[in-house]
């Protein structure tokens, strides 16, 4: 469980408060128009950002300061990859940033790779990849991961319908897999809907605790409503 | 592919004229010399232990040179202060800086009758004594520290935030976070930063003289003058030309060999949020105090020798510092577009072509500028009276002299304007004027903006390489300085010393903070 | 407008159609520089000479010779004034240079012979240094001593050319040994006179080669009466400047004319207190009272030219090789 007790992220002069908790194995939209602070919320759920106020506490224990201790992963929506190493490397450095792999850890990063499809890419690089596959690749890595928390800023938001839908389906699995708990900033209220059961909405510079999705939807509101148009 | 086939482009026009007059400065002019003295002349065997004295410190001070600047640029990259922004200008100041007076700068704080010598003897320790190898590598370093360390700066600005962050939260250690996010800049970066500051050591003479305690070795350049003052050996000085730049341009195109470093980012003055940067204070806090402290002490020691004397300079300091931002101006214009034509023309072809592009690209800084000079004075002289060329002249040979670093920031650049736009382009048809004036020349700002203060910075403080074209009427700066400390005057000297810092340091500021201004919130 | 009025003059000498004709000098910086001679001897002449005399620096005086071999005969200068007589030899050898018939009282120690070359001013290399020192009386005491020397490189510049003559002078073959003795006093090598007189005054060594009239600059321009030179035993290197008029001249009445009044009171009043060397013909108001004494003709050393340029490249490899080390 995620809990936010009166948290205050603070990135220069901008400042983001929450105080809402999140249940284990919930899927969380995180909605809201641009600039509302979105990422800023991610980013300091996954420790990028100074806590200045209150406190950020996952299964009752404060989380630690340093983000590589947090027991999360987090997927961006560029960038995820480094673009000097292979897709196998990129993947084995989910679980050893050494990549000094034992054996068993070897064997895991193929069956990752496998999962997501990409078995016969583990030599290739990222630069020689279509952006569907860096994100699977993305995945592959959080799968190996085996993180309670997954953190995810629009990670699919750059890829076509049916990619995207495919991408989706990969994270649902492994959600299913592995019983974690979800974030997920999205801009589409379609995948937010397709994807998440609760919804988190932020806007300038405050998020409100997750809604279930769809009755958010129906009864926007009206920050959600302007954000939302009347497209539906 | 593609770009092997040479097509017939205006762009491709003149970047091959650019590599022409290349050409013609280095191979041409040593020819010219060649020829006068019957034929290239055989080197001996002191000639080439000078050639490999003057490999061997030229590769020691700019091994110390960038080696130095992997902390320092991290560091400055790491961490905000106040005056950070400043300090990072000022970088450029030690480059700039006519030979002379740098040492003398240098002397002020590290000789034997300097600032520490006089802590040290009060201490009751014996004066310090930089001359030799150490005083050498030392006034090296002074000189191309600042300057490698931007180098790398762009380098470590290139890394997008988000790369940091996943980084991060794989809780790498710190020879982890190294392999994942400091070698690859370090591998794009190094080679290109350390053979600019290589070359620099390699045609630095004056520098090893003054402060390299005696004759143990003897560089290229002094063989160079040895053989045109003495025994008026044109044959033998034009061989050694050809051995420098050969020699030079050979490791160039090795050097750039290298795949063109990255410019996504965002650059020298956003920094992206650092989460090592507490963890590192301390380290990255000396590093930046040992940096400012060798680049501020020198140049405040020239400040304060010479500023007193201001009010008594002639007023041939005013003619002579518009003589020299005329030069400079002209020269940095000359600059950029050769640059400009060149990274055109070649920062999207293929490694080798980009290779042999920037290789020759250093011909103008790897060429002695005596024979240079004697060369062009030679071709030019049966035609036309040498001195009324005196200008163009002078502003051309330090435009080529700027040159390999202009284009080593433009190339990158152009590369990712081209690489981000084109489609664009294409689909919304815009003609090639439209193009370069509104949108590549805008992108490439910040670069434009620190190669053309570079230029303009370096041709301020150069002495007019050309002494054979010097025209008694035009008097630079430095020239001026030169007089007066022929002259004895070396209080006027010392304050025409702080003059031309301080305009050659403005120039460069409003060049290269120009050129940042145009930067892209994120 | 000088640069124009330049080109324009050079045109016209040239062409040889001259209004006012147009005498070319070439020569070193430092005399054509506002702090030099130049400004006061052009004043002088065109006063009387009807004429436009135009001055060019081009370096030193060993790149004056070597301006002059790649011009060649078809330079425009009409007279070369400050090759020394360590270069008198080469500059004698391009064949370049017409016989002079000036003649004068020459104070030159030694007297002046050389039929193709007139001297203008000479001085002697001496080690320069604040007063107070212990001066060294020699070579070898100032071997022996602790004492700290800047010097400037024979290769690069003419007073370093000149202290490797001077020691070769009084030592001949056991100049190698003067070296070797004299390496742990050197502090460094410059490149030119200019670095290393700079590094004396701001105090980093003891003692920098200059010439006996460095110290009287200081004086009578600057009233600072801190500085002396050392005197040596064994004599002191003379440097004799001098001009020549080329073959190839199109102003020969006129070059003669100079060279002339090059010898006269007037140009050679100008030459102690701008010049700072001794004036070759003594003017009629004598020195300034502050200038160092001429030493006796066996105290002035000098190579003939041609002994100078003969012995000019053994000197050189001694001291490269023992420097070296």
């Amino acid at each position: 469980m995620l809990d936010l007790n009166n948290v205050c992220f603070q990135q220069g002069d901008f400042r983001l408060t929450a105080d809402f908790s999140v249940p284990t194995g919930a899927r969380v939209a995180v909605i809201g128009p641009s600039g509302g602070g979105k990422s800023t919320f991610l980013n300091g759920i996954a420790g990028f950002i100074a806590t200045g106020a209150g406190q950020v506490l996952w299964a009752d224990k404060p989380m630690p300061d340093h983000p590589g201790q947090r027991p999360l992963s987090i997927l961006f929506q560029d960038h995820n990859l480094f673009p000097h190493l292979s897709v196998m490397d990129n993947v084995a450095v989910g679980i050893s940033p050494n990549m000094r792999l034992s054996h068993s850890q070897r064997h895991d990063v193929s069956v990752a790779l496998d999962k997501v499809g990409l078995a016969d890419k583990s030599a290739s690089f990222p630069r020689d990849l279509s952006g569907g596959q860096q994100g699977r690749v993305g995945l592959a890595r959080v799968l190996l991961r085996q993180r309670p928390l997954l953190l995810l800023d629009e990670p699919f938001s750059a890829l076509g319908p049916a990619l995207k839908d495919e991408m989706l389906d990969i994270l649902c699995e492994i959600l299913d897999d592995t019983g974690a708990t979800a974030l997920m900033v999205t801009h589409d209220p379609k995948d937010a809907l397709a994807f998440a059961d609760q919804a988190v909405l932020v806007t300038d510079g405050h998020a409100d605790g997750p809604k279930p999705i769809q009755q958010l939807f129906d009864a926007p509101p009206p920050a959600l409503a302007a954000y939302l148009g009347n497209r539906t | 592919m593609a770009g092997s086939i040479i097509t017939i482009t205006l762009r491709n026009i003149l970047g091959g004229a650019v590599l022409a007059a290349l050409l013609i400065f280095s191979i041409g002019t040593a020819a010219a010399v060649a020829m006068r003295g019957q034929g290239l002349g055989v080197l001996g065997v002191a000639d080439w232990s000078a050639v490999r004295f003057t490999l061997w410190q030229a590769c020691l001070s700019a091994g110390l040179s960038v080696g130095i600047a992997i902390p320092v640029s991290r560091a400055l990259a790491r961490q905000s202060f106040i005056g950070r922004q400043t300090l990072i200008t000022l970088l450029g100041a030690p480059f700039i800086l006519p030979v002379i007076v740098g040492v003398l700068g240098l002397l002020a704080v590290f000789g034997r009758a300097g600032w520490i010598s006089g802590m040290l003897t009060w201490a009751g320790f014996a004066k310090l004594s930089i001359y030799g190898a150490p005083g050498v590598i030392l006034a090296h370093v002074f000189f191309n520290l600042p300057l490698a360390t931007r180098f790398l700066l762009q380098g470590w600005g290139s890394v997008p935030t988000e790369r940091f962050r996943v980084a991060h939260s794989l809780a790498a250690s710190p020879w982890a976070y190294f392999r994942l996010i400091e070698w690859p800049v370090l591998r794009s970066v190094i080679p290109g930063a350390f053979l600019l500051v290589f070359l620099l050591c390699l045609t630095s003479f004056a520098v090893a003289l003054a402060v390299g305690g005696g004759p143990k070795g003897t560089t290229i350049e002094l063989a160079i003058y040895q053989a045109f003052r003495l025994d008026f050996d044109l044959g033998k000085a034009a061989s050694l030309a050809v051995v420098q730049f050969s020699l030079c341009g050979g490791l160039a195109i090795l050097a750039f060999l290298v795949p063109l470093p990255q410019t996504d980012g965002l650059g020298l003055d956003r920094l992206p949020q650092r989460l090592d940067a507490s963890a590192h204070r301390a380290a990255d806090a000396f590093w930046i105090a040992i940096a400012a402290a060798f680049l501020i002490f020198p140049l405040g020691a020239i400040f304060l020798r010479g500023v007193g004397y201001i009010p008594d300079l002639p007023h041939q300091v005013i003619a002579a510092s518009l003589t020299s931002i005329l030069i400079a101006l002209t020269s940095t214009l000359v600059c950029i577009t050769m640059a400009l034509s060149l990274a055109l023309a070649f920062a999207r072809r293929g490694k080798l072509a980009r290779s042999l592009a920037e290789g020759i690209g250093v011909l103008g800084l790897a060429t002695s500028p005596l024979v240079v000079g004697t060369g062009l004075f030679l071709i030019i002289f049966p035609y036309a009276h040498p001195m009324t060329f005196a200008v163009p002249i002078t502003a051309s040979v330090n435009a080529m002299m700027a040159l390999p670093f202009a284009l080593r920031v433009l190339m990158p650049a152009v590369r990712d304007t081209y690489a981000d736009y084109l489609q664009l382009r294409s689909s919304l048809n815009i003609t090639r004027w439209v193009w370069l004036s509104w949108i590549v020349l805008p992108r490439l700002r910040r670069p434009l903006g620190f190669a053309a203060g570079l230029a303009v910075a370096l041709s301020m403080g150069d002495l007019g390489v050309i002494a054979l074209f010097a025209d008694p009427d035009l008097q630079t700066l430095p020239l001026m300085l030169y007089r007066l400390m022929g002259a004895y005057q070396m209080d006027q000297a010392a304050a025409v010393a702080v003059v031309l810092v301080i305009q050659s340091l403005a120039l460069f500021w409003i060049f290269d903070r120009g050129g940042q201004g145009y930067v892209r919130s994120k | 407008m000088r640069i124009t009025s330049l080109f324009a003059g050079l045109f016209l000498a040239t062409t040889a159609v001259a209004e006012t004709p147009v005498l070319t000098i070439y020569t070193y910086d430092s005399f054509v520089s506002d702090w030099g001679p130049g400004p006061a001897v052009e004043a002088a002449f065109e006063a009387t000479c009807g004429c436009d005399l135009q001055m060019v620096g081009t370096g030193d005086g060993a790149a004056l010779l070597a301006r002059l071999k790649l011009e060649g005969s078809r330079t425009d200068a009409d007279i070369v004034m400050g090759l020394d007589t360590n270069l008198t030899a080469a500059a004698a050898d391009t064949g370049l240079f017409d016989p002079t018939s000036v003649t004068a009282n020459y104070a030159v120690p030694g007297g002046w012979d050389d039929p193709l070359f007139v001297p203008f001013d000479w001085g002697y290399f001496a080690f320069v240094q604040n007063v107070g020192l212990q001066s060294p009386k020699n070579f070898r005491a100032l071997a022996d001593s602790d004492l700290k020397i800047v010097i400037q490189d024979p290769r690069s510049s003419t007073p370093g050319l000149g202290l490797l003559m001077w020691v070769k002078a009084a030592y001949g073959n056991d100049a190698a040994d003067i070296w070797a003795d004299l390496s742990d006093n050197i502090v460094t090598v410059t490149a030119g006179w200019s670095e290393a007189y700079g590094m004396f005054l701001e105090g980093e060594a003891d003692m920098v080669l200059s010439y006996t009239t460095s110290p009287a600059y200081h004086t009578i321009a600057e009233g600072d009466a801190s500085k002396s030179f050392a005197v040596f035993d064994e004599g002191h290197y003379m440097q004799i400047e001098v001009a020549g008029k080329l073959a190839s001249s199109d102003q020969s009445a006129l070059a003669d004319q100079f060279l002339q009044f090059m010898v006269s009171d007037t140009f050679q009043s100008i030459i102690p207190t701008t010049n700072w060397m001794f004036p070759a013909v003594t003017p009629a108001a004598g020195l300034p009272e502050k200038f160092p004494k001429a030493l006796s003709a066996a105290q002035s050393l000098i190579f003939s030219p041609r002994e100078a340029a003969d012995l000019r490249n053994v000197a050189l490899a001694e001291w490269q090789a023992v420097l070296s080390q």
